[in-house]
């Protein structure tokens, strides 16, 4: 049948001639190639002094991001946790006191909020579901550690850091 | 023979000992930096500036190591083995000459450890003695994989240096000599072995990769057949023992290569440098060029390692048997032929 493509090409299998049976002519074809990627550019990087830089749509570790004021922005509606499909993502709300005006942007606030970070995968669902943009998916890959406990992160990791300093 | 002459014979011998270890330490280093090149890579980097103390680091690493005989092996022999290779590496050297007559202080000394009158023979000999070695390192371990890395080396070894010998004897007919001195000596300024026998040289070329076990003619070691080959059960510096001699192998077998075909330490212009340096730098300029020659021979073997891919076993025989073997023969009668009819004309 005639191929709509028209992509295929018919080889034929032929004996080799004298030069391509003495190796030699094809041997230093070969050693070109290697010597040219002898003089290229590596493509490897010493890792940890030299980093690549991530996409623009790279998601790797989670900050809890602030107002321009200052202010954690998170209200601990739970959209997040809920949006989570491997279910990472837990808190606990608390209501403001007077005087933690200049700390949280509305009245509730998470007073703990935790990430599992061997559960996530990366998703971005939280990000999505998040109404106050509090979450964002734009740090660092999550370092290694030795204990599964050490990888559930807490705001002291998650909270970006204060605008003042 | 006066106690100068012994004293400068004896830090002869250590400066080349030394030599060949230090080069052999450092091909390991420019193996794997030669091969970072030729993929795209970085190579090691972590070791000193530019990795350079990584073979320090290797050396430390292997001498550190446990040392495991097995319950099953021949204790004496399993030493032996690696022993008997390196010994056979080292002594290779002893025949080379790595300059001309070189004056220090009113001596004139050889910068030859011998001159005896059968070098090539000397070379030959320790190059089967080397064998030995990987085979009897393969057979005491009593494993089976061992045993047929060994036995590959041995058949391998066995089979190219008869080829390896054909083409020696071509040269031989130009030269008349068994000396090194003497064919190193024939060879003044650009009056190179390699113009008048190519063909010798690439079938002498050939052999000479088998003989060293090196890619593409790796068999005896190659790790997706035969786990390590002959040194699977090898650990610690029994191990390190074995790639160490390889790489003093590869170091002396471009020596002989550069001597016989390559000039050795002659060069174009020499006798100029003679007269305008005087007879104490000149030699040196010439160990120089023999060196130089050498290291590009040494980059050739790794560029080769990188390029081409493992033969398979049959192939490496009919490579061995059927072809070299005939095309050395008919190097012999076409240089025979060559030569008789050039002496009738009277050249």
């Amino acid at each position: 049948m005639e191929s709509l493509s028209n992509k295929r090409k018919v080889l034929e299998v032929k004996p080799l001639n004298f030069l391509e049976r003495a190796y030699l002519p094809a041997i230093a074809g070969g050693l070109i190639t290697t010597m040219k990627h002898f003089f290229r550019k590596p493509v490897t990087i010493s890792y940890p002094e030299e980093k690549r830089e991530f996409s623009e749509n790279f998601r790797g570790m989670h900050s809890l991001k602030r107002d321009e004021d200052g202010k954690e922005r998170c209200t601990a509606c739970g959209l997040c946790a809920l949006s989570c499909p491997a279910e990472a993502i837990t808190m606990t709300a608390a209501e403001r006191q007077k005087g933690e005006e200049h700390l949280y942007r509305e009245e509730k606030y998470a007073a703990v909020y935790e990430i599992n970070m061997l559960r996530c995968i990366f998703c971005g669902l939280c990000e999505e579901a998040c109404p106050k943009e509090a979450i964002y998916l734009d740090g660092d890959i999550v370092p290694a550690d030795y204990l599964r406990k050490d990888f559930i992160y807490g705001k002291d990791k998650l909270v970006e850091a204060p605008l003042n300093q | 023979m006066g106690l100068v002459d012994i004293a400068f014979k004896f830090g002869l011998i250590l400066i080349i000992f030394l030599i060949s270890l230090v080069v052999a330490m450092y091909s390991t280093y420019a193996e794997r930096k030669i091969a970072a090149f030729f993929q795209d890579r970085i190579g090691p980097n972590r070791a000193g500036p530019f990795g350079l103390l990584q073979p320090l680091a290797d050396g430390a690493k292997m001498f550190l190591k446990e040392e495991i005989i097995p319950t099953n092996a021949t204790p004496f022999l399993f030493i032996v083995g690696p022993s008997l290779t390196i010994l056979t590496a080292c002594i290779g050297s002893a025949v080379i000459p790595w300059g001309q007559q070189i004056t220090i202080g009113g001596h004139i000394v050889d910068l030859q450890v011998t001159d005896i009158n059968v070098g090539v023979l000397y070379i030959f000999g320790v190059v089967s003695l080397g064998v030995y070695g990987v085979m009897i390192g393969g057979w005491a371990s009593n494993n089976k994989y061992s045993l047929l890395g060994a036995i590959r080396a041995a058949s391998q070894n066995i089979s190219y240096e008869i080829s390896m010998g054909l083409s020696i004897i071509a040269l031989l007919m130009l030269t008349g000599t068994l000396s090194l001195r003497e064919i190193a000596e024939q060879q003044h300024g650009w009056n190179w072995n390699i113009l008048r026998q190519p063909l010798g040289f690439l079938i002498f070329i050939v052999c000479a990769f088998a003989e060293t076990n090196r890619t593409p003619f790796d068999l005896p070691e190659c790790e997706t057949e035969l786990v390590g080959g002959y040194h699977t059960e090898y650990s610690s510096m029994k191990l390190g023992f074995y790639l160490f001699a390889e790489y003093i192998n590869m170091f002396i077998s471009s020596a002989v290569m550069a001597t016989l075909y390559w000039g050795g330490y002659n060069y174009p212009g020499m006798d100029w440098m003679l007269a305008h340096t005087g007879p104490t730098i000149a030699p040196i300029i010439g160990v120089v060029v023999l060196f130089a020659k050498t290291f590009l021979f040494i980059f050739f073997f790794m560029w080769v390692r990188w390029t081409i891919p493992r033969f398979r076993y049959d192939q490496l025989m009919d490579l061995g048997w059927k072809i070299l073997i005939p095309l050395a023969i008919a190097n012999i009668v076409l240089t025979g032929i060559v030569s008789a009819t050039l002496t009738h004309f009277g050249y």
